[in-house]
């Protein structure tokens, strides 16, 4: 699978990435390599075996449904570049 | 050329815990601004997901309610975008193995009929945080404190030709949520949201059009609105030989309309892959089963029983079990006065509707079930008529004690005596001697219809206190 240099400006997108446009050309090519063991990886034959979901030989533990968490809203706050009322301040995203 | 509309519905269900899907945070709603938010929820590094233990059994819960299948292992993925309320940059969801897989459900129509439509699938995620965009001059203000809670995804097929089906199948899925208590149901605090996905195709043909998805309506009333609005808006479009574009609308309740969202939905990929800090869930057939008894008795089941056990109609049964709330006041007035046809009737006119006019939820009514089943009780041995037990109603409604206490102090017991009621009767004929002579020259069908003046004079003369199939009795004797 290859991969066009216009394909990487969108990926780039998606994951908020900026990539100078001097980049563009030996990204393309990075991810172009990597996608080709993908490739390799595609091509074995997995007949039989099992989609693995984690590494683990584990299945997942409960927790009980108890609220064990206090209000620690100024010690977190204390460390955002900007809070007003209560509320953790961002660029506007609004459309 | 005739179009059919084709609907399917995705409804975010907020799952009652008490703490959040993978944190020790609290879930209450209404709490001031991000004091419901610690490290994980904010996504602080480092930080691990641990599964609640009640959002799993509420899944569950669910996926039995509707005869689903369960997935008895099914895995948590991640599903990658960026949004500022979304501190990690991807959403924990389920994706290739919900918990709950393929089921059924059959909505009640108005019209007496049913409707069956499939469940695809339920999955649990954890909701997003709020963004504020006014009030702070240019900036998006974040509040995280809904950031994970619960969320259980329903997804339907395509299986709704109306927004009557739609709204039908809302209204049964409120009722089995609330039922099965995993949800408190409260649409105004956006505790189910729904996304509908519609599109219209020739009728008679089964390929279907292109869709539009209108996103987080959230009252059954905008559902049917949006609905509305947009069959027609694509209507006009297919109909003018134009082309539906695939896009997220909103509903904007305001104008009535729904409009496109999001130009930039194009490159929508969230890249799903398993969620690494979370191992697969895994339950045995025991845990299930386990759950499976302690279900409630579900609102279809109960509906059924109604009608069996109580010969109720098929509509008092759908009114009266409609919440579970509702059907057990009614079987403690049924249990405590032994008539439930009459208890049903009471329970549907006078309750509801005094409720309805105090606008009062049933959880505040004043008059306790156990009371109203005593009044009626007092109808059915005949201390009191139907009429004066409803102004023992209204006495017991502002506070004024049970039924027997408000009958004594008022003294509405009823004239069963019968010296008293034929002397009554003696007096009414004496002073109606136009309508005595009108009755006598009638022939028994008429007759029928006189006698009514006479046992209505009589019941005025006792001021409603008279036993009236005593006073039909004795007027029958006395006239003939």
């Amino acid at each position: 699978m290859s991969i066009a240099e216009d394909d990487i400006a969108q990926i780039a997108d998606l994951a908020r990435i900026r990539i100078a446009p001097e980049q563009v050309a030996e990204v393309t090519d990075s991810i172009g390599r990597i996608l080709t063991l993908a490739d390799q990886l595609q091509a074995v034959d997995t007949t039989g075996v099992e989609p693995m979901a984690n590494p683990h030989d584990a299945v997942q533990r409960l927790r009980d449904d108890v609220v064990t968490e206090t209000n620690q809203r100024e010690a977190f706050q204390a460390i955002a570049p900007a809070v007003e009322s209560g509320l953790y301040l961002v660029p506007q995203v609004i459309d | 050329m005739s179009w059919e509309m084709v609907i399917g519905l995705e409804v975010h269900l907020q799952l009652a815990t008490q703490s959040k899907i993978f944190s020790g945070s609290a879930t209450a709603f209404g709490a001031p601004p991000n004091t419901q938010a610690n490290a994980v929820d904010l996504a602080m590094p480092g930080m691990l997901p641990v599964l609640n233990a009640e959002a799993v059994r509420f899944a569950v819960m669910f996926g039995l309610g509707v005869g689903a299948e369960i997935g008895k292992r099914s895995v948590f993925d991640r599903k990658n975008y960026f949004y500022p309320d979304l501190p990690k940059g991807y959403q924990i969801s389920q994706f290739e193995q919900p918990i709950v897989g393929r089921g059924e459900f059959v909505i009640p129509l108005a019209d007496g009929s049913t409707h069956t439509i499939g469940i695809t699938r339920a999955h649990l995620e954890e909701d997003a945080g709020k963004s504020l965009h006014e009030d702070f001059q240019g900036q998006t203000g974040i509040d995280l404190n809904r950031a994970g809670t619960p969320l259980l995804e329903i997804v339907t097929e395509p299986d709704f030709r109306s927004a009557e089906q739609a709204v039908a199948y809302l209204k049964s899925l409120h009722s089995l949520v609330t039922y099965l208590g995993i949800s408190d149901g409260n649409m105004a605090e956006g505790s189910m949201r729904c996304d509908i996905n519609l599109s219209l195709r020739p009728s008679g043909t089964d390929e279907l059009g292109t869709r539009t998805e209108i996103k987080n309506v959230n009252s059954f009333r905008f559902v049917e609105r949006a609905i509305r609005f947009e069959s027609a808006r694509q209507l006009d479009i297919l109909e003018d030989g134009g082309s539906i574009t695939q896009e997220t609308r909103l509903y904007d309740a305001d104008r009535d309309e729904t409009r496109s969202m999001r130009s930039k939905e194009v490159a929508n990929d969230y890249r799903y892959f398993p969620e690494p800090d979370l191992l697969p869930v895994v339950f045995d057939d025991a845990y299930i089963e386990a759950v499976r008894q302690s279900l409630p008795e579900l609102p279809r089941d109960k509906r059924q029983r109604f009608a069996d056990e109580y010969e109720l109609s098929d509509y008092d049964a759908a009114v009266l079990s409609d919440s579970r709330e509702l059907a057990d006041y009614f079987e403690t007035v049924a249990k405590h006065c032994g008539e439930a046809k009459i208890a049903a009737n009471w329970v549907q006119v006078e309750l509801l509707g005094q409720l309805n006019k105090a606008d009062l939820p049933l959880s505040e009514c004043p008059v306790p079930a156990p009371a109203l089943g005593g009044l009626i009780a007092r109808i059915t041995d005949g201390t009191i008529s139907g009429k004066i037990a409803k102004q023992v109603f209204e006495a017991m409604w502002n506070g004024e004690g049970d039924a027997d206490a408000i009958i004594e102090a008022k003294g509405l017991k009823q004239v069963s005596d019968t010296g008293e009621l034929e002397s009554m009767i003696d007096e009414v004929i004496a002073e109606s001697p136009d309508q005595l002579a009108q009755y006598q020259a009638a022939d028994d069908g008429k007759r029928k219809k006189l006698v009514g003046y006479f046992v209505g004079q009589v019941m005025k003369r006792s001021k409603g206190q008279a036993n009236p199939q005593l006073v039909n009795q004795l007027l029958a004797k006395k006239l003939s």
